[in-house]
Order: C-alpha cells, then structure tokens, then sequence
C-alpha cells in the first residue's frame, strides 16, 4: 500500500493552473523531497493531501483512500504559516494537540522543547519567528503519524536548529511512516533523502531516488536544482 | 573523524567509503561492533535507508557481519582487511600519480622527489 499516491492530480484556480496532472507514489519508510521554486505546487499538493482544498481533476490518496476525516488521523500537517491559537501557552498547545491527537506522544515534545530550551510556560505570541516554527514542528513531529506533511520546515530557523529537527527526523525514522518535506533550501536538506519530486509551475519534472539521480546526473541535487531552474 | 559527503556522488558509495578507511585505519578494529543503523545516520547526518544499503554492500563484501539480534561487527579475517588496505593503498597511488601527471612530472622526477621527501615519513 503506498502512503501517498497522486494519479493525474490537476488543481485549478479560476485561470490558473496550479497543478497539472501530477501523477506519483510514495511507499512506507521514505522521506522524500518536494522541490521546487516558488510558486510551483508545492503548497498546493500538500493542501489537496490534507483534504483542505479538493481536487479540480484526479485523485488523490492517503493509504488508499481519499482526504477525509480517517486520513486526518493517520497524517499530521505542518503548514506553511504558524497557525497555532496565540494566546496560548507552549503547555497550553500541548494539552491541546494530546486532546485532539490521540497518536500524541507528550513525552517525546516534552524533551525536544527541554533540548531547544524552549519553556512550556512561555506564551505563543511571545515567542520570536523561529522559535514557534519550532514549537509547531516539535508538535506535528510528536505525533506517531503515518505520513508527516512537513511545508518549509526549516525555513525560518537558524542553522542549529536545522541540523537539530534534521536529527529529529532521522532519529523519529519509522520504517512504517513517510515523511514529504517541501522547502527550497535543497542543500541543507539532500543528505536525509530517500527520494525526490521536482515540479516546476505545477508539472512533475523529475522523480527517482536521490542517490540514483546524484549517480545519473553526476551532480547533487542542490546543483540540478539551479541548473534546471536556473532564472 | 568527521563525516564528510559530496554532492556529485552516491551517499551511499561515500558512506562505505568512509567507513572503509576506518576499518583500514583501525579506527573500527577487527571484530568491533558497528553503530546500529539509526545511531549511524544520526551521527554521519544522512538517510537511514541509506545507512541501510551501504552496510548490506559491506556486508556483501564480507568486509562487516551481522549477527542475528547482536548487531553488525567488522570482520576478523586479516586476510580481507589486508586486501582492503591494498585497494584503498593503489586507489590513492592513482590520485597521486594522476595530479602528478598533471602538473608535468615524469616518471624519474617523481621517483627522485619521492626518494628525498620519503626521508621525514
């Protein structure tokens, strides 16, 4: 059973094409790439796998099924935005995620935000940019999902951090779940992954391995990635 | 020793690579147990898959051997270790010998210098 599966996936909005009959399978165990430049599709194809935008044509599918309230249990989604309620406490959201994940495991947030140093008592909005894209992932990453939606999450941090939540992903690897990262900052992140999607302006470009497509092109995946976008 | 990787070649060739230097070197004596998957892919900062695959190779190899629940082991037969250290010995002869070549030393020239310099080895 694959984890993530898009057959002939288009996304239109009014005149725009946002995806284009993308079409790819994502099997248990992988942590994949989704790279592209901005304003490709990649925001677009995670929204559509959370079921919080539907398809134009096609289909997409979560172990076999389509985006509903059963997948929302089985994926846990980090968006793009901070989206978390600001008044709350950092212990506030981690009461709140255990009420609505049953898969939450607190112990495992309780000892990332103690090795980022980050205080469970400290409010939300008074935390600086970086350090609530960190909360939020630590919390999307506590959950024992089946499939991680992680949108640019390593955008906003500093470099320690990076190296920090790549070592989480690593050390959480779990041969059942997958793991689709999007970000442009393709360097910082090609050594963790398993495989690859280049779309660019909605269409799927490139996919494989990455190590096939390192052995293939004779190149890392950061240098294809500016050869083949190159403005 | 720090794990290093280039862009333009296979992680997991690097991998094994690497990890055969460290047997060479004896920094992962004869018999010493690897790091399990995870802990290695943490350490070195890369894909456990791809852990996964350059260990198999090795093992294929015969250079380490896994035991059932014990975890992987660097081989104890001298014999592969020595060979290992012959390959690892020409392939860095041809990188020399090649950036020689390339800056226009003949062969006697290199023989001579490598008489003079071979005294502070």
């Amino acid at each position: 059973m694959n984890r993530l599966e898009c057959r002939g996936l288009t996304k239109q909005f009014g005149a725009l094409t946002a995806l284009d009959d993308v079409s790819f399978a994502i099997q248990p165990g992988r942590i994949v790439g989704l790279l592209g430049p901005n304003g490709s599709g990649k925001t677009t194809l995670i929204k559509l796998a959370t079921g919080l935008l539907v398809p134009t044509e096609g289909e997409i599918l979560i172990n076999d099924q389509a985006p509903g309230p059963e997948t929302k249990g089985m994926v846990a989604y980090l968006p793009e935005r901070p989206s978390l309620p600001q008044w709350m406490t950092v212990k506030g959201l981690q009461d709140f995620y255990e009420d609505f994940f049953p898969d939450f495991r607190r112990e495992v947030s309780g000892e990332m935000l103690d090795r980022l140093e980050i205080s469970p008592k400290r409010k939300y909005k008074q935390l600086s940019k970086g350090t609530r894209e960190k909360v939020q992932l630590i919390l999307t990453m506590s959950r024992k999902a089946q499939l991680y939606l992680l949108d640019e999450p390593i955008g906003g941090v500093d470099p320690a951090a990076r190296d920090y939540i790549l070592d989480t992903i690593i050390r959480g690897y779990d041969p059942e779940s997958s793991v689709i990262l999007s970000t442009h900052l393709i360097a910082d992140i090609e050594r963790v992954l398993d495989d690859v999607i280049f779309l660019d302006r909605g269409r799927l470009t490139l996919t494989g391995s990455a190590d096939q497509v390192r052995e293939q092109k004779g190149m890392s995946i950061d240098a294809l990635f500016r050869e083949v976008y190159r403005c | 020793m720090p794990w290093e990787f280039r862009g333009d070649q296979p992680i997991y060739a690097q991998l094994m690579d690497q990890l055969r230097r460290r047997i060479v070197s004896g920094d992962l004596p004869p018999g010493a147990r690897l790091p399990s998957v995870r802990d290695l892919a943490a350490e070195a900062g890369v894909n456990p898959n791809t852990v996964q695959r350059a260990l198999a190779e090795m093992e294929r190899l015969g250079l380490v051997r896994s035991q059932r629940t014990a975890g992987r082991f660097v081989t104890e037969d001298e014999a592969v270790i020595r060979s290992l250290r012959q390959d690892l010995a020409r392939a860095q002869m041809g990188t020399f010998l090649a950036g020689m070549a390339q800056l226009g030393f003949r062969r006697e020239e290199i023989m001579q210098m490598l008489e003079e310099e071979g005294g502070s080895l």
